[in-house]
């Protein structure tokens, strides 16, 4: 593992430590959040997967009554029929929040509750297959919305989890090895220089002591010649 | 208060449009990417698309993926399911888990 390239200082060393700590810190509280945002999604996509199938069952079968009624009916005709809708949907759109993402709510107003407002046109000139169309079309909308709403909050999450977990690796597998390296390294830099420092200490005193050593002999000897001379016997 | 757009092929979309969802009929990839970039710049908070459609220009799906408005789902067509909404499903699943847990499911 590749370590940070910082000078070997006590100050850089402390630096590091606390962007270690910091790190550890920080990786933990990522990984609650990935957890906790997994567990959603889950929760989400399973229900979704279900609304999907559904949705796309009753469409199908939606679409199927349509042909036939587009079969039975000029183009025009049908057209006509369709042209302007007595009912219309509003969208109140809101956002929730999980785990710091915000995911789309919705709320659905139909402009009038009554059922049969979904049907724009006199049935005289129509086929029956367009009224089931309509009615499979308009019973499935609740679980379109529904679908759309979860769908999208999946396709979210997914995208934030995929951050997170990036984030989270990131941390674990590079940035926290490498301050602890780094780290590691300082110290034995650090260790080394004392020891380096003490040694260098105990040559230059036993330097000292020999120097001094040196000194008092010579100082004996000195002594030692000027005695010999004053105590020379005199001829 | 937002809208509720259905883009697909006449026949696919004009059902829609008695239930008083905004409908856009577009008959080639082109037509349907303009309609989703009109919408997405207007208060459409929900675009419904026909897999048909949406097989040919999934980059532009992509871009509004990490909005929160508009929503791009994907319907089967007059013609049937082509299977990428749930292939999109599965593949968010993918994206976040790593590999696919509800495949089985």
């Amino acid at each position: 593992m590749a370590r940070l390239n910082v000078n070997p200082t006590r100050m850089e060393q402390t630096r590091l430590k606390r962007r270690l700590a910091t790190a550890k810190r920080g990786h933990k509280l990522l990984k609650d959040k990935r957890d906790e945002l997994m567990r959603q999604f889950l929760e989400i996509v399973r229900h979704n997967l279900q609304l999907r199938k559904k949705v796309e069952g009753a469409l199908s079968k939606a679409h199927r009554s349509f042909t036939i009624a587009s079969a039975v009916m000029s183009p025009e005709m049908l057209e006509e029929a369709l042209m302007y809708p007595k009912q219309s949907v509003a969208l109140e759109l809101s956002t929730k929040n999980i785990m710091s993402v915000n995911v789309p709510v919705y709320q659905f107003k139909m402009k009038s509750d009554d059922p049969a407002e979904i049907f724009p046109y006199g049935f005289a000139t129509t086929s029956g297959e367009l009224d089931d169309a309509v009615l499979a079309l308009s019973q499935t909308l609740q679980d379109m919305l529904e679908l759309a709403q979860s769908e999208k909050t999946a396709q979210m999450l997914a995208q934030e989890i995929e951050k997170t977990r990036r984030r989270v690796n990131a941390l674990e597998y590079v940035m926290i090895p490498q301050l602890v390296e780094t780290i590691k390294y300082i110290r034995m830099k650090l260790e080394e220089n004392e020891r380096g420092n003490t040694s260098r200490l105990m040559k230059v005193k036993d330097m000292m002591l020999e120097e001094q050593r040196q000194k008092n002999i010579r100082q004996d000897q000195e002594a030692y010649e000027a005695h010999c001379l004053n105590f020379e016997p005199k001829q | 208060m937002y809208k509720i757009a259905v883009i697909g092929d006449r026949d696919s979309a004009l059902g829609f449009k008695a239930l008083g969802l905004e409908t856009i009929f577009a008959d080639t990839p082109e037509e349907a990417k303009a309609a989703i970039h009109r919408l997405a710049a207007e208060d459409c908070a929900v675009i419904y698309l026909t897999e048909q459609l949406a097989q040919e220009i999934p980059g532009d799906i992509d871009r509004y993926a990490n909005a929160v408005r508009p929503a791009i789902i994907l319907i089967p067509g007059k013609t049937g399911s082509l299977g990428i909404g749930i292939e999109n499903v599965n593949k968010a699943v993918e994206k976040a888990v790593g590999s696919n847990i509800l495949k089985n499911e």
